[in-house]
């Protein structure tokens, strides 16, 4: 039609959808007209008013037809019959209100997992980052020498030279997180520790982001010679400061020093990690040695691509620069050889990125699970209304619209299922927010529309795959044989029973998939929570703190701080032991440093030998339980003289002293001063997931003003006591209190705590898939369930025939249980198959569990095929208990 | 579709067209005239109208209206809309074509 008669059209059109039932009168009434005015002319001939009515009728058709014909032009017909599809079939869920509500519900949770795990993966790995342009964002590493660190943090030298003589980046930016400070105010307000981060001035300009109050740094402020300045976050700004644009220009005091505040950033603003919430400049932090050395390498550093330049081509001028400094000190085994980088938002998300992609798989798992599980029931309904369809294709409903019908019910229960679904991911991307905090990105995932499409997407995914196979399970062809109904009912049952029985298969292999990997995932976590650390865990408490360095400019004044606070916790009551230290075993890596040994040839040219470093008092091993091998602890160690003692751990001995005593000897470290070994203790994990051999350790006496004259200012105190020892908190930050009221503890925690914190993301991911695996299995046992209690209704009459001929009630028994384990033994196999490619890819999840354990594998099949045969076992005996007069008499 | 026999659909619609142009009429009235034109010759049950007179409407060329009739009962009048016209002319059109042509082709001389 052309547009000119549509629109003239179009009230008519617009009348025939609305006032269908006001038109479909006025046909009526127009018909009627009709017939009476041909009545009435034939009595006027003089026919008597019966017959002509009659007369009348005769002339006019079948009226019925003729209306239906009428209604079919005025459009919308197609419409029309899907309102009528949609009615009939909200009809029939409504009459069986427990097959809709259970399949709605496993719909729901099979499209909502699938959905909030689609949000998650799009918000936190394929959004780009909100920074500027930030696919042209790249983060900067340097190689070691001997391969070992592909993927190093860099050094302050190496920086200042790329940033020099590159040509690739139209800016290059260095930060060291990791920073906290001792944040106070002269006045009334409670001193508090706050995790910053250096940077060079750069910075935000780098990722292209503006201060939202104030300004940043400058060139001039990123000076060792320039006054402090300080930018804020934005949720520090809130809390501490009430949001007061009167913040700027106000002085603040970081670790005692007086820090001018400058800007404030945007409220999403947390780079390089979400704790940051202060900034400082990096040159007026870090003295210039550090900034100028190239083998020391803590610090990270971020590029801006020119416009034009390739990732690669920068990449590779920066490793010809690193290269050339390297080449000038060849017998420094710590400068790197090459560069490397990856996308910032790479570098950001990498580590989440297998475990989300991970659990998306899993949810799809569910969602398949479920799709079947909602086909399966389509099936076992359309077989208890066979004998209607059967009447219907008889009188000439055509195939077509019956398959319409069907996927008109399927659609109604998946898009009943996706609003089910939609509630159920929003509350699941609410809750993994509140898990997960640790997780970089976590706070953007949300629900959009482009994810609601996805929801859509699946909810039409389902109607479809569900629908179409219930529908095909329907032989229109065989009407007759679904008429004579008793003996047919076998014959036609068969070809949807071998359907059911695939379906099933599937749904038994996908589940014994997430079986596995959960067990998998499970297994690896156990593992992690046993780790040993190598010290006592139970009943310790540790917190942190920071002496400001102007404060306790003197190494006396901080030693008497640690051994006044050591002296007055350790006569709380209940404490069995107290020590500092830099970092507690679990609590990270904390740093490292070269060494040489005094006793052995020098090492070849570039070969690197080095140890993790850490300091901590005399009481310190005692405290935890870390014991003495040989040797014994620090002694007399208040001068640098006396203070050159190191304790070394097993490993280290066993690396390093291989076939001698390490008593007595010396290691050259820490500007190649000589430490004398004095005793060795047990190995202790810096993490708990750190894979493979303890890691060489060296411990600092925390007394020895060994660091360029100075003593450490930046400790844990661990506590142990022989009962609740959370109860001791709030002691011991009043003692630290009494003896310095400006500073703040930080990172209360117990040692489990630390543990549980670290070992975070193995328990989410092992706990959600066991949910998953458990979900799966129970849906898999109803389907099985199912199955087997149709199977055994449609075989009554044959079960009571072969019964009443003499057959053995225990070989009916058995024959029920091996036909319905058949397809969960089909199912098994299939399953193994693809859980050993899935193990694989989660191998970089696990932690000390192989990923083809066999164990696992074998415990997940047993337990499958216990559940199915528990599932088998009802209908089964209900079988074998058919009295056959009965079963013969419903013929 | 209970068709009528032997008459296009194209020309039936045509024939309600042209009736329609000549005045404004209800359903009844319009079966009456049909067969007063055409005498016996279209076959066609007095229902089979209906489907054809409403999908005329659907079109846009004829319009419907309930108004009173002689005798004083209510009844639905059809008549001719400005496309409708247009439509009926081109109908026509095709329609001599057709039958000049054919016309042609049947007085041809058998040899």
């Amino acid at each position: 039609m052309r547009p000119a008669n549509w629109i003239y059209t179009l009230p008519l059109r617009f009348r025939s959808l609305f006032q269908r039932r006001k038109l479909r009168k006025e046909l009526d009434d127009e018909l009627r007209y009709h017939i009476e005015s041909k009545t009435e002319e034939y009595v006027a001939t003089g026919m008597n008013p019966e017959e002509a009515r009659y007369a009348a009728r005769r002339a006019f058709g079948n009226p019925t037809v003729l209306k239906e014909e009428t209604q079919d032009t005025w459009g919308w017909v197609r419409l029309e019959q899907i309102l009528r599809d949609f009615r009939n079939g909200a009809r029939s869920l409504w009459r069986t209100p427990r097959f809709a509500v259970a399949a709605i519900l496993v719909m729901g949770l099979g499209i909502g997992a699938t959905t909030a795990l689609f949000a998650a993966v799009r918000s936190v790995l394929l959004e780009p980052l909100p920074f500027k342009d930030s696919d042209r964002l790249i983060r900067l590493y340097e190689q070691s020498a001997d391969d070992k660190f592909s993927y190093n943090q860099n050094s302050g030298g190496v920086f200042a030279e790329w940033k020099k003589q590159s040509h690739g980046f139209s800016d290059l930016a260095i930060v060291s997180d990791g920073a906290t400070y001792n944040l106070s105010a002269p006045g009334a307000q409670l001193p508090e520790k706050v995790s910053g981060a250096e940077c060079s001035w750069n910075l935000f300009a780098t990722l292209g982001i503006p201060p939202v109050v104030g300004r940043v740094f400058g060139e001039a402020d990123d000076q060792p010679s320039a006054g402090g300045t300080a930018i804020l976050s934005w949720g520090l700004w809130k809390r501490r400061f009430r949001g007061a644009s009167s913040v700027i220009n106000q002085i603040i005091y970081l670790d005692s020093k007086p820090y001018t505040v400058i800007g404030v950033m945007p409220q999403w603003f947390a780079y390089p990690g979400p704790s940051v919430h202060l900034w400082t400049a990096i040159n007026h932090e870090e003295s210039p040695q550090e900034m100028q050395a190239v083998d020391s390498h803590d610090f990270l550093a971020i590029g801006r691509l020119k416009p034009g330049a390739s990732e690669e081509q920068a990449t590779s001028e920066l490793s010809l620069i690193i290269r050339r400094i390297h080449d000038q000190q060849p017998e420094n085994p710590f400068i790197s050889v090459a560069a490397q980088s990856r996308p910032l938002l790479d570098d950001i998300v990498g580590e989440v990125k297998t475990p989300l992609y991970v659990l998306l798989a899993a949810t799809g798992c569910v969602f398949l699970i479920a799709c079947l599980n909602v086909a399966n029931l389509l099936v076992a309904r359309g077989a208890a209304r066979q004998k209607e369809i059967a009447v219907r294709t008889a009188l000439g409903g055509s195939r077509w619209r019956l398959l319409c019908e069907h996927l008109t019910e399927s659609f109604l229960l998946a898009a009943a299922g996706g609003a089910v679904g939609v509630i159920i991911a929003v509350s699941a991307i609410r809750w993994f927010v509140t898990m997960r905090p640790d997780m970089s990105r976590v706070d953007t995932i949300h629900l959009d529309g482009w994810v609601l499409g996805f929801a859509a997407g699946l909810v039409l995914l389902c109607a479809v795959f569900a629908g179409l196979t219930s529908a095909f399970s329907i032989k229109t062809g065989r009407i007759l044989p679904a008429l004579q109904e008793a003996f047919a009912f076998a014959q036609c049952g068969q070809v949807r029973v071998r359907l059911r029985k695939a379906l099933l298969s599937l749904e038994v292999g996908v589940t014994v998939v997430l079986l596995i990997t959960a067990a998998l995932l499970l297994k690896s976590y156990s593992r992690l929570r046993a780790a040993d650390l190598g010290c006592i865990t139970r009943n310790v408490l540790t917190m942190h703190f920071s002496l400001p360095e102007t404060k306790y400019n003197q190494a006396s004044q901080r030693v008497n701080f640690y051994e006044e606070l050591l002296t007055r916790t350790r006569s709380l009551p209940g404490v069995l032991g107290a020590g500092l230290v830099r970092a507690v075993p679990g609590e990270g890596y904390s740093g490292d440093s070269g060494f040489a040994i005094a006793e052995h040839p020098p090492v070849p040219v570039g070969e690197m030998q080095f140890a993790i470093e850490r300091w901590a008092d005399p009481g310190y091993f005692g405290a935890l339980g870390i014991p003495f091998l040989r040797g014994e602890t620090f002694a007399g160690i208040r001068t640098p003289a006396q203070g050159r003692q190191v304790i070394i751990t097993e490993a280290f001995a066993r690396k390093y002293f291989p076939d001698e005593d390490p008593l007595g000897k010396h290691l050259l470290t820490i500007g190649r001063q000589s430490f004398r070994v004095v005793g060795v203790v047990g190995n202790t994990r810096f993490h708990v997931a750190a894979h493979g051999e303890a890691w060489p350790m060296m411990y600092f006496p925390l007394y020895a003003p060994i660091y360029d004259g100075a003593v450490p200012n930046r400790v844990t105190l661990a506590v142990r006591s022989n009962g609740n020892v959370t109860s001791l908190a709030l002691p011991i930050q009043k003692i630290v209190q009494q003896l310095d009221p400006e500073l703040a503890v930080a990172d209360i925690l117990t040692m489990d705590q630390i543990i549980s914190k670290t070992t975070l993301d193995a328990r989410f991911e092992a706990t959600l898939l066991l949910a998953f695996a458990v979900l799966s299995l129970v849906l898999a046992a109803t389907g099985l369930f199912g199955v087997l209690s149709y199977l055994a209704t449609q075989r009554t009459t044959e079960l009571g025939v072969r019964i009443a001929l003499g057959a053995q009630r225990s070989e009916v028994l058995r024959l029920m249980i091996t036909d319905g384990l058949r397809p969960a033994a089909v199912g098994l196999i299939l399953g193994l198959g693809v859980s050993v490619g899935a193990a694989r890819v989660i191998r970089g999840l696990l932690y000390g569990a192989q990923p083809l354990d066999a164990s696992v594998f074998v415990a997940a099949s047993v337990l499958l095929m216990v559940v199915a045969a528990a599932s088998c076992v009802m209908p089964a005996l209900r079988a074998s208990r058919i009295d056959p007069m009965q079963a013969l008499r419903n013929e | 579709m209970s068709k009528p026999t032997d008459l296009v659909q194209g020309t039936l619609d045509m024939l309600l067209l042209k009736i329609l142009a000549l005045q404004p009429l209800n359903g009844f009235s319009i079966s009456q005239r049909l067969k007063q034109v055409s005498g016996d010759v279209l076959q066609v049950s007095d229902g089979s109208l209906y489907p054809a007179l409403h999908k005329l409407e659907q079109e846009g060329w004829i319009k419907a209206e309930w108004k009173t009739t002689d005798n004083n009962r209510r009844a639905k009048f059809y008549a001719l809309t400005r496309l409708g016209r247009r439509q009926l002319e081109r109908e026509a059109e095709n329609w001599n074509r057709l039958a000049t042509a054919i016309s042609h082709v049947v007085k041809l001389e058998e040899t």
